[in-house]
């Protein structure tokens, strides 16, 4: 009963915070009048809540839909980098990660691409510090706007994991990870949601990370398989997934922790959440069925990893386009990601050859493309999108198209750094015996599975 | 005495035991194997990864009787077990050289 208690009133919380941000008219003309910003208790609990909902999508989420699709010897070791990796980005953030990112700017051109170190270890953040959302007047406290930004940067870098699993060492995904946030993810999450940013100031729309996280992630994904090298024995040997029920209950908490991402990342509970929250529900829902009508085409069984491969499609699909589209627009834009995505990994991947062992770019570095260039489309009005009357498309594609190519030229070249120092340091990949025998008894003295 | 050794499709283990008992045996060991004859495997595709897989899993009965059982048990096996399609299994009979109780150390036809 207590705890019924407790959750009815939470409810009544965010729908209480949902009636006051139905106000914003109000809001903006006190802004006018008196330019103290003020905050919302509605707005800050939805983003506490949004923040601790993308934690729950790298653990387990993220840790249970990787590890599934990884063999029984390698499980524990997939999910301990996916949750290692999470924690030790959690640290740096607050080092330095916030600061480059969303730090005081520099004078001058570096501003477009960085912050400067000013609010290095958050100095001067105290409670009553605050961070601005998208409506004049209103904002969040910057703790929680710290926390929201940290579960990003924390899901970017474990989503990369996913192409060198089954033989990267777990010190050189450390090594990795440090490298790789300071020189891609914190420029680039500066040059696109910081006012001072260059693709900010371009008008590229990305409304919860299409290009940050997911073009981001996927393209160095690629570029990490392709240094660390295939698994011993791929493609001639077996490496079906171990447990797709697994798969199944980590793809469910990945849909869930995505309104969080999605929705939160309105930074108010308002409308346009609201617009990012339908658009996460359809297009994921679109996306999914057709996977799994593309396996049919193809001539296979719809199956419950073409399910969850069309759920995550979409989702990295819709990120972009959440608060930046119609309902309708993003059902179309689910629909076309997943079925690009569905030919890239089962047909472009195999002719090429690299390994890539749980499609980390065949799904987010593909759908995260069509997702943000897909956004330059579906915002327009005339598809039911948010845009304004005077929205113009093929300017917006051009927009997003070079938002895109820049994030993959810094992502590659970034990530190839990162990857060269991890493999100086610590030689980059386990020793075939380790290898053959499983990352989790080599690398953590661990069995996933003991009966 | 006799071994009785079959090899059945998975789904028919509670026919053939239901058969058995009514025949008079009195048990039997059960274990879950894989294997392969003239059933084809199947295959399995994970995002387009095609894996054949030639072993299918079928359940391997093994029943210690005596000799003048053994007929009526193999005939009960085959009616309960068969379905008319490839990989129904198969059934083999071997003399068994001794036999002990370990709780009695009773030997033999008495041990069964």
């Amino acid at each position: 009963m207590k705890h019924a208690l407790k959750f009815a009133a939470g409810a009544g919380a965010v729908t209480l915070g949902a009636l006051f941000a139905a106000m914003p008219a109000w809001a903006q003309d006190a802004a006018a009048a008196a330019p103290a910003a003020t905050v919302d208790k509605g707005d800050t609990a939805w983003m506490m809540t949004s923040t601790i909902l993308v934690l729950m999508m790298i653990l387990p989420g993220l840790a249970l839909f990787y590890g599934g699709l990884a063999r029984t010897k390698n499980m524990l070791s997939v999910m301990t980098q996916i949750g290692a990796v999470a924690a030790f980005t959690m640290l740096i953030w607050v080092i330095y990660g916030y600061s480059m990112a969303f730090g005081p700017d520099y004078e001058g051109f570096a501003s477009n691409f960085v912050s400067t170190f000013g609010k290095a270890f958050l100095a001067g953040v105290t409670p009553a510090s605050q961070a601005a959302t998208f409506t004049a007047g209103v904002e969040i406290p910057e703790y929680v706007f710290i926390c929201f930004q940290m579960t990003f940067a924390a899901i970017t870098v474990a989503l990369v994991l996913g192409s060198v699993v089954e033989r990267i060492k777990f010190s050189a995904v450390m090594i990795f990870a440090l490298v790789w946030l300071t020189i891609v993810y914190f420029p680039v999450a500066h040059m696109v949601w910081a006012a001072s940013g260059y693709f900010f100031k371009l008008g590229a729309l990305d409304f919860a990370g299409g290009t940050v996280v997911h073009i981001n992630a996927g393209v160095s994904a690629l570029v990490a398989a392709l240094i660390i090298g295939k698994r011993i024995g791929y493609p001639q040997e077996r490496m079906a997934p171990h447990s797709l029920t697994l798969t199944m209950v980590g793809t469910g908490l990945l849909w869930v922790g995505w309104f969080g991402f999605n929705a939160g990342s309105a930074l108010e509970a308002n409308g346009s959440a609201g617009l990012a929250m339908i658009n996460t529900f359809v297009a994921t829902a679109s996306a999914a069925l057709f996977w799994m009508l593309a396996e049919r085409v193809a001539g296979h069984k719809a199956s419950a990893l073409g399910f969850c491969s069309g759920v995550i499609a979409g989702l990295v699909a819709v990120t972009p386009a959440a608060g930046n589209s119609g309902p309708f627009g993003a059902i179309v834009l689910g629909a076309v990601a997943s079925i690009v995505c569905f030919f890239f990994v089962t047909v472009v991947k195999p002719r090429l050859g690299y390994d890539d062992s749980l499609d980390a770019f065949g799904v987010h570095g593909i759908g995260g493309i069509v997702g943000a260039i897909g956004t330059g489309v579906v915002c327009s009005p005339a598809l039911g999108g948010p845009g304004k009357p005077d929205f113009d498309m093929i300017a917006q594609v051009i927009i997003q198209s070079k938002a895109v190519g820049a994030t993959i030229v810094i992502a590659a070249i970034g990530t190839t750094i990162a990857i060269v120092i991890a493999k100086a340091l610590t030689g980059g990949r386990v020793t075939p015996e380790v290898e053959l025998e499983g990352l989790d008894l080599g690398e953590h003295g661990e069995r996933a599975y003991n009966s | 005495m006799k071994l009785i050794i079959a090899i059945i499709k998975p789904f028919k283990l509670d026919d053939v035991r239901e058969a058995l008992t009514g025949v008079g045996v009195t048990g039997m060991t059960v274990t879950e194997v894989k294997g392969f004859g003239r059933q084809k495997g199947q295959t399995e595709i994970y995002r387009g990864a095609e894996y054949s897989t030639n072993m299918v899993p079928k359940i391997k009965l093994e029943i210690a009787c005596q000799a003048d059982l053994v007929d009526r048990a193999v005939e009960a096996i085959q009616a309960a077990a068969s379905t008319g399609a490839i990989g129904d299994g198969k059934i083999f009979v071997l003399d068994l050289g001794q036999a002990v109780r370990i709780r009695t150390g009773e030997t033999n036809e008495t041990a069964l």
